[in-house]
C-alpha cells in the first residue's frame, strides 16, 4: 500500500467514527449499553467566610453499586471546586478539561481564576452539546469578587444561589437546607448542615450512599475533607473468614520472571560473563 | 380527550432478597427488611417471611401488593385444609399448593419470586425454589430477589449442591450445622447488601429445627 | 439483549499484598453459541501491567491494538513503560473520543507501578475511571463476580491464598453466567 495511513494520536474533540456502526448494531435489535451513573447527592452553600461543597461518595450502574468510594468533588483551580452528577465519565471529563482551560488562562493572564470563568466555560461545552453532555453540576469557589455557588444543568442553564443541591438525592438534601439553612453561618456550622443534607441523601436515596465528602473553600485556603464521615460500615463479617471446600483445579502453570535483573541471587549461582 | 394512562403498570418492584437453607435437621430462611420503588425507601422496616404452617415458611421479593395476597390466598387455603383434614399442611405439601396457586395466574402472573423453606414430615430441612408462573424445584438452598445474583454464586461455592440428574438420587441438604449456616447467611447478605441498592436496613433470619421456630435480626446498611 | 452480551465475558482484577491478580474467562459466543473456547481476554502491555478487555471481542481487539500502539509511542519517546495509572487515564481519554458512538468495551487493568504497589481499575465503555482497593470486576458475570468477590475477599492476602480465592469467585461466577465460562485464564504477578 503506497498510501497507507498512518494513524497518529488524535488532537482532541469527539470522534463520531463508530456511530454508523453502531446505529448498525442498534437496528440489529442489540441494545445500547447503560453507563456509569453517578446516581448522586451533591450539595453546596454559602457561609460566612466562604463555600462548602458537599457529596456522597456511591457511583451506580443500574441497581448495582459500581464503586463504594468514588470522589465526586473535582478539582478546578486551587480556589474553585465542583461536585458532579449524572454520567460519570461527562463529569469527569468536563471538569478535567475546563480545569485545564483555567489554569492556561491563569498562565496567559498571571492572576487567579474567577468562579464566573469557570462557569462559563462549563456552561458553553454543556449548551454545544444540547444536553447530550449529561454532567449536572454545583461548582463554587471564592475569587477577588468573594464566594460564589452555581448550579449547572447539562442542558447548559446556570442558577446562582446561596445553597444548591443536585443529583437524585437533591430532594432530599434540599429539605434538610430548606428548614435548617440561614445567612452567615459559621464554618463548624456549615460543614455540619453539609453532613446532615449529604446523609439525608445517602439514607433515604438509594442512588446516593456510603460516604460524605465535604470541601470547605475560603479566602486563600481549601480543605478537603475526603470521607468526613463514614456512616455505612460493612455490618458483618464471618469470624473465621471464607474457606473453599474444593480447591481450583489448575491445567497449566506458566511462570515468567519479571524484571530480570532484580531477580539474580545474591552470591549465588550468578551467571559467569 | 386524549388517553391519558396508556403506560400504566399494574406491577411494580419493590425490591428485596430472600435466601433459605436447608440442613439435616434444620431449615434457615433469610430476607432483608427493606421495601423500596424506584430509589425510594417505603419502609426499612417491612417482614418479607410469611409462616404459613407449623413447619413451612414462605419468603418473597418482587411486588409486595401481589406478594401479600398470595399469602393471604395461602393461609385461606391452609385453614381450609385444616378444617378438613384436622391437621397441619406438611411442607411438600405447601410447596405443591404455591405451585399450583402461582400457575393459577399463569397469564396475570402474581409478580412474586418466592422461596418455601421449613421441615418435612421426618424432620429434615427442606427449600423450595420458583418462578413467578409456578416452575418449582426442591433444593437444598436457594436465594431469591434483587440480591440473587450476587448471592448465588457464592452459595455454589460454600454449599455446592449434587446434580439432581445423579443416580443414585442424592440428599440435597447441605452439610452445615445450624451456627454455620447463620453464619454463611449472614456473610451473604453483608456482601449483597454492599452492592445490591435494593437490599439493606436489617436482616431477619427465621431458623426452624426441632424445638420450633426462632427470630433472628441482625442490622445491615442503611444506605 | 444488550451488546454487551453478545458474546459474553466476565473478568476479575484483585489486589493482595504486593500482588494483583486479574482473570478471565476463555469463552467467545455469538449470543447462546459458543464459538471459540480459548479466546484471550487479557493482554499484557508490559512486564507489570495488563488489561482485560469484556464486551465485544471485535472491539477488545481493535482497542488492544491502539492501546499497543500508543505504548510504544509513548515507549519510543519516553524511553520506559507506562505507569498504570498514566495508561488508565491513556485508555480513559481513548474511550471518551467516542463519548457519542462508544466501543463496546469495559476494560478492567491491573498493574504494579512504583515500590510494587498493586493498581486496579475499570471503566465503562466511555472511560469513566473507577479505581478501588480491593476488586473490581467487568462483563456479563460482573454481578455474579460482585458477589463472589465482596464475600471472598479478605485485604492483604500472600499471592498463593489470593490466586485461589480469584479463581474460586471466578468459577463461582461462570457456573451462574450462561454466557461466559469454559475455564479461566489467571494472571498473578
Amino acid at each position: 500500500m503506497t498510501n497507507a495511513k498512518f494513524e497518529a494520536p488524535p488532537k482532541g474533540g469527539f470522534s463520531f467514527d463508530l456511530c454508523k456502526r453502531n446505529e448498525m448494531l442498534l437496528n440489529k435489535g442489540l441494545k445500547a449499553p447503560g453507563f456509569l451513573k453517578t446516581g448522586t447527592t451533591i450539595v453546596g452553600l454559602i457561609f460566612q467566610d466562604g463555600v462548602i461543597l458537599g457529596a456522597d461518595t456511591r457511583a451506580t450502574e443500574g441497581p448495582i453499586v459500581a464503586d463504594k468510594n468514588c470522589e465526586k468533588i473535582h478539582y478546578m483551580a486551587p480556589n474553585i471546586y465542583c461536585c458532579g452528577a449524572g454520567t460519570a465519565a461527562d463529569t469527569e471529563a468536563v471538569t478535567d478539561m475546563v480545569s485545564s482551560q483555567l489554569k492556561l488562562h491563569r498562565y496567559h493572564t498571571g492572576r487567579e481564576s474567577r468562579v464566573v470563568t469557570s462557569l462559563t466555560l462549563l456552561k458553553t461545552h454543556l449548551f454545544r452539546y444540547q444536553g447530550y453532555v449529561s454532567a449536572a453540576l454545583v461548582l463554587g469557589g471564592v475569587d477577588i469578587t468573594g464566594p460564589h455557588l452555581h448550579t449547572i444543568y447539562p442542558h447548559g442553564s446556570t442558577d446562582t444561589l446561596p445553597f444548591a443541591t443536585m443529583g437524585s438525592g437533591s430532594l432530599a438534601a434540599m429539605s434538610v437546607f430548606e428548614s435548617k439553612f440561614r445567612e452567615g453561618l459559621s464554618k463548624e456550622e456549615g460543614i455540619k448542615l453539609v453532613c446532615e443534607a449529604i446523609s439525608s441523601g445517602i439514607f433515604n436515596d438509594l442512588g446516593s450512599g456510603s460516604n460524605v465528602d465535604v470541601c470547605v473553600i475560603t479566602k486563600g485556603n481549601v480543605e478537603y475533607l475526603r470521607n468526613h464521615v463514614e456512616p455505612n460500615p460493612r455490618t458483618y463479617t464471618s469470624a473465621k473468614g471464607c474457606t473453599f471446600t474444593k480447591p481450583t483445579e489448575v491445567l497449566s502453570t506458566k511462570v515468567s520472571l519479571r524484571e530480570k535483573k532484580a531477580e539474580v541471587n545474591e552470591g549465588g549461582d550468578a551467571m559467569e560473563e | 380527550m386524549t388517553k391519558q394512562q396508556a403506560n400504566w403498570s399494574p406491577y411494580d418492584f419493590n425490591g428485596g432478597t430472600c435466601v433459605a437453607v436447608a440442613g439435616a435437621d434444620y431449615c434457615v430462611i433469610a430476607a432483608d427488611t427493606r421495601m423500596s420503588t424506584g430509589y425510594n425507601i417505603l419502609t426499612r422496616d417491612y417482614s418479607k417471611i410469611c409462616k404459613l404452617a407449623e413447619k413451612s415458611l414462605l419468603a418473597s421479593s418482587g411486588f409486595q401488593a401481589d406478594v401479600r395476597a398470595l399469602q393471604k390466598h395461602l393461609e385461606a387455603r391452609h385453614l381450609i385444609y385444616q378444617h378438613q383434614h384436622n391437621k397441619q399442611m406438611s411442607c411438600p405439601a405447601m410447596a405443591q399448593l404455591l405451585s399450583n396457586t402461582l400457575y393459577y395466574k399463569r397469564f396475570f402472573p402474581y409478580y412474586a419470586f418466592n422461596v418455601l423453606g421449613g421441615l418435612d414430615t421426618e424432620g429434615k430441612g427442606c427449600v423450595f425454589t420458583y418462578d413467578a408462573v409456578g416452575s418449582y424445584e426442591k433444593v437444598g438452598y436457594s436465594a431469591q430477589g434483587s440480591g440473587a445474583k450476587l448471592i448465588t454464586p457464592f452459595l455454589d461455592n460454600q454449599l455446592k449442591s449434587p446434580s439432581p440428574l445423579l443416580l443414585p438420587v442424592q440428599d440435597a441438604v447441605t452439610p452445615l450445622s445450624e451456627a454455620e449456616a447463620i453464619d454463611l447467611v449472614k456473610t451473604a447478605f453483608a456482601s449483597a447488601t454492599e452492592r445490591d441498592i435494593y437490599t439493606g436496613d436489617n436482616l431477619e433470619i427465621v431458623v426452624l429445627n426441632k424445638e420450633g421456630l426462632r427470630r433472628d435480626y441482625m442490622d445491615l446498611r442503611k444506605d | 439483549m444488550s451488546i454487551f452480551e453478545y458474546n459474553g465475558s466476565a473478568l476479575v482484577a484483585m489486589v493482595g499484598k504486593n500482588c494483583f491478580a486479574i482473570g478471565s474467562d476463555r469463552r467467545l459466543g455469538v449470543q447462546l453459541q459458543t464459538i471459540a473456547t480459548d479466546f484471550q481476554r487479557i493482554f499484557q502491555i508490559h512486564d507489570h501491567l495488563f488489561i482485560g478487555l469484556s464486551g465485544l471481542g471485535t472491539d477488545a481487539q481493535t482497542l488492544y491494538q491502539r492501546l499497543v500502539f500508543r505504548h510504544k509511542l509513548y515507549q519510543l519517546r519516553e524511553e520506559r513503560d507506562m505507569k498504570p495509572e498514566t495508561f488508565a487515564n491513556l485508555v480513559s481519554a481513548i474511550l471518551y473520543e467516542k463519548r457519542f458512538g462508544p466501543y463496546f468495551c469495559q476494560p478492567v487493568i491491573a498493574g504494579l507501578g512504583d515500590d510494587n504497589k498493586p493498581f486496579i481499575c475499570t471503566m465503562d465503555s466511555i472511560g469513566a475511571k473507577e479505581l478501588a482497593k480491593d476488586f473490581v470486576v467487568a462483563g456479563t458475570a460482573s454481578e455474579s463476580l460482585y458477589g463472589a468477590c465482596e464475600s471472598m475477599y479478605k485485604p492483604d492476602m500472600e499471592p498463593e491464598e489470593l490466586f485461589e480465592t480469584v479463581s474460586q469467585a471466578l468459577q463461582a461466577s461462570l457456573d451462574r453466567d450462561c454466557l461466559s465460562g469454559w475455564g479461566g485464564h489467571v494472571y498473578l504477578v
